[in-house]
């Protein structure tokens, strides 16, 4: 195992240097083709997003030079940005991937989007041959792992953006959004990103009024809605299960006696006022009215910060359910190291056995079937006897990692077996090539 | 037999009570998990022992003040589930669990039950009178409940601030549903109690039977269930006007529970 990482993310770089490492959707098969073919690199993976780009390689010997790689890639020396740069290894590099999956690693930890960012890499990175043994396994692992700490978590639970605090919000009142029909007082750009929000989770109808009518009719026509006048506004409100305000005026349109009105036309069936404008459009008395829920900016805003809060405590638990990740996959990984060694072993000693049998077949003469039989139990069972006590120093060798290679090494001296893990290499190069070739034809 | 089995369904729902308690004193929902299969255990056990004693009785009777707390206990858990089943909810419960356990357990611990000896008892009319009466005050409870549960959480939602509660109770319009359906299906049940049992009276007793505290309370609590649905349907009442009706509906109901002590028709003891 030899992973190296080397890559630079929202904490790292301002935006100016993210946008030089940038790698556009289009051009990313053809650079993570390239980092895979890169001397000294046996497979790669590159996630390139608008908060990171992160290169990801399984080296032959941990030594490939990937900032030569990124000179190559981009067409200028890295060197200027060494200081955005950050480079993980081995178990580090585990880790880092493990946390950017889980969305640990993230500007707003637990946003959902980036795990899908990361397998969309995966996959284009498997589309070109990038990917196949053990970075495949660190990847899969790392999918199980975001699955984990998602369930197991809270850190993703919990909405961190006034418009999903609204979305919320409003489904604690109504239930589901299915069927409701939300009312937009203004037509600024807070509006139209919370309407845009409470559309995706299943509103229906959408009215928009403005003082200017043309504005209203441009925002109605973006989603579907029905633009009203200005001085139909308060006979139209009682339709709308959630109204959105945010026009400038300077004194609230909306009072407590408004409220009454609204409440008396719909039969007192509740309603969700979210007041988005500065100086406010609501009157705060209005939330005393039964069946009438008034939020304005900063008591959604409290809400982000809460959960923002809270969102840093299960993070910890988190990073607690990652490390423990990363050393269960640093055991398989370990494990995954002497299998080639146990396999070649039990080979040999096979090819061994039967030559030693074929050798003195002849000056046993015939034999019936039982006497046939009792002589390949004799050999095997002697074989057996032999191989086991190195099989399983090998494997709690591999448990306990540090002297793994050595012990494989020895292993290898002392039965003169040939570079397991060279032919494994070169047996899965064999794999990948008539892969690509079977793919072609 | 049927007492120990009884019993065992008072421990199960015991879990239940211990679940809103925690809820109540905002502890989180600790017993989140088991409370689900534990009262649906008690509600098996209560089954039994139901089943039982009236095997040991040989015919359907409501031998004693006993058995018939622990039918209303039994039907009010049935009205529960059901609505479980519909809403996945258990929230309700935080008011239904405490009921159940108590009747359950008053009818659980008594060492001597009263028993009832009037002959009426053995009518079958009887039987059906109390099943209808008692399913309906099994609606009645959960809509009860429901009001609670809508007051806490529109209380919450007003409040601006993010509590357990919030996050633990189920969507407004949720509890509104469950109110408003649980109202709903007890009120036939409760329409046609009072009728078989005013037929009865009255084929026993002659129009008499009507100045009896039981009856007028009952009769009382007929109207205030129907002036719940009648403002429903015609103001949309919700929220603190429903909860203030539901719970007059309530006191009222236990009232009229209460007054089995005080009526002469409906004692049922041979003195």
């Amino acid at each position: 195992m030899k992973f190296v990482l080397i890559g630079v993310n929202h904490r790292t770089a301002p935006v100016e240097v993210r946008e030089q490492f940038a790698i556009p959707e289009a051009r990313l098969p053809e650079a993570v083709k390239e980092l895979a073919t890169y001397p000294g690199v046996e497979e790669g993976l590159i996630v390139s997003t608008c908060n990171r780009v992160e290169l990801l390689a399984r080296t032959t010997n941990g030594t490939a030079d990937l900032n030569g790689f990124l000179q190559q890639l981009y067409g200028f020396d890295p060197a200027p940005y060494r200081e955005h740069l950050y480079e993980y290894r081995e178990r580090d590099a585990v880790r880092h991937v493990f946390r950017v999956a889980s969305s640990l690693d993230s500007m707003v930890v637990g946003e959902p989007q980036i795990l899908g960012q990361v397998k969309e890499a995966y996959a284009t990175a498997r589309a070109v041959g990038a990917i196949n043994s053990q970075l495949d396994a660190l990847l899969t692992r790392a999918f199980a792992v975001a699955k984990r700490v998602r369930n197991e978590t809270s850190v993703a639970t919990s909405a961190v953006s006034v418009a999903s605090v609204a979305v919320d919000l409003a489904k604690k009142i109504f239930g589901n959004l299915q069927g409701k029909t939300v009312y937009l007082v203004g037509a600024g750009k807070m509006c139209e990103l919370s309407a845009r929000h409470l559309l995706a989770h299943g509103a229906k109808q959408i009215y928009v009024s403005n003082r200017t009518y043309d504005r209203a009719a441009a925002l109605a026509k973006k989603f579907n809605g029905e633009a009203i006048p200005f001085d139909q506004l308060y006979e139209t409100i009682p339709r709308a299960d959630i109204v959105i305000s945010s026009t400038g005026a300077p004194h609230a349109i909306f009072r407590k006696e408004h409220g009454e009105r609204f409440l008396s036309k719909r039969r007192n069936r509740p309603m969700f006022f979210i007041d988005i404008a500065v100086p406010r459009d609501i009157d705060p008395e209005m939330n005393k009215l039964d069946g009438i829920f008034v939020y304005d900016i900063d008591d959604l805003q409290q809400v982000v910060s809460s959960h923002v809060a809270d969102r840093r405590v299960e993070a910890d638990r988190a990073e607690a359910i990652v490390q423990m990740e990363v050393d269960k996959f640093q055991g398989r990984l370990q494990t995954l190291d002497v299998v080639p060694t146990i396999v070649s072993l039990q080979e040999h000693l096979e090819t061994v056995r039967q030559a030693e049998i074929d050798r003195v077949r002849g000056r046993l003469g015939t034999l019936t079937p039982e006497q046939e039989l009792a002589v390949e139990a004799l050999s095997r069972g002697i074989i057996n006897k032999i191989m086991h006590t190195p099989i399983t120093t090998l494997k709690s060798a591999a448990r306990e990692s540090a002297e793994v290679t050595t012990v494989i090494d020895l292993v290898r001296k002392l039965f003169g077996l040939r570079d397991a893990r060279a032919a494994a290499v070169s047996h899965e190069d064999d794999a990948v090539t008539s892969e690509k070739t079977g793919a072609r034809h | 037999m049927p007492l120990i089995w009884l019993r065992v369904a008072v421990v199960c729902y015991g879990v239940g009570l211990v679940y809103s308690v925690l809820l109540l004193s905002k502890r989180g929902n600790l017993l989140g998990k088991l409370v689900e299969p534990a009262v649906g255990l008690g509600l098996i056990f209560h089954f039994v022992s139901l089943v039982e004693s009236t095997i040991l009785v040989g015919h359907l009777s409501l031998a004693s003040i006993h058995y018939s707390e622990s039918l209303l206990a039994f039907l009010a858990m049935v009205v529960f589930f059901v609505f479980f089943v519909g809403y996945r909810t258990t929230s309700p419960g935080i008011i239904i669990f405490p009921i159940v356990f108590f009747l359950t357990f008053a009818s659980a611990i008594g060492q001597k039950p009263v028993t009832l000896t009037s002959p009426l008892l053995r009518n079958g009319w009887i039987f059906v009178h109390v099943v209808l009466i008692f399913t309906g005050y099994a609606g009645l409870f959960l809509s009860f409940g429901a009001s609670l549960l809508y007051l806490a959480q529109e209380r919450a939602l007003k409040s601006k601030r993010q509590t357990q509660l919030l996050t633990w109770l189920p969507p407004l319009q949720t509890i509104d549903d469950i109110g408003y359906h649980a109202l709903l299906f007890g009120f036939p049940f409760m329409t046609f109690g009072i009728v078989t049992g005013s037929v009865l009276a009255i084929a026993k007793y002659g129009p008499m039977f009507f100045y009896d505290p039981k009856i007028l309370l009952s009769f009382l609590m007929w109207a205030v269930y129907l002036l719940l649905l009648y403002t429903r349907w015609t103001a949309g009442w919700r929220g603190r006007r429903a909860a203030f009706l539901a719970t007059v509906a309530f006191v009222v109901a236990i009232g009229a529970w209460a007054a089995n002590n005080f009526s002469r028709v409906h004692r049922f003891i041979a003195s």
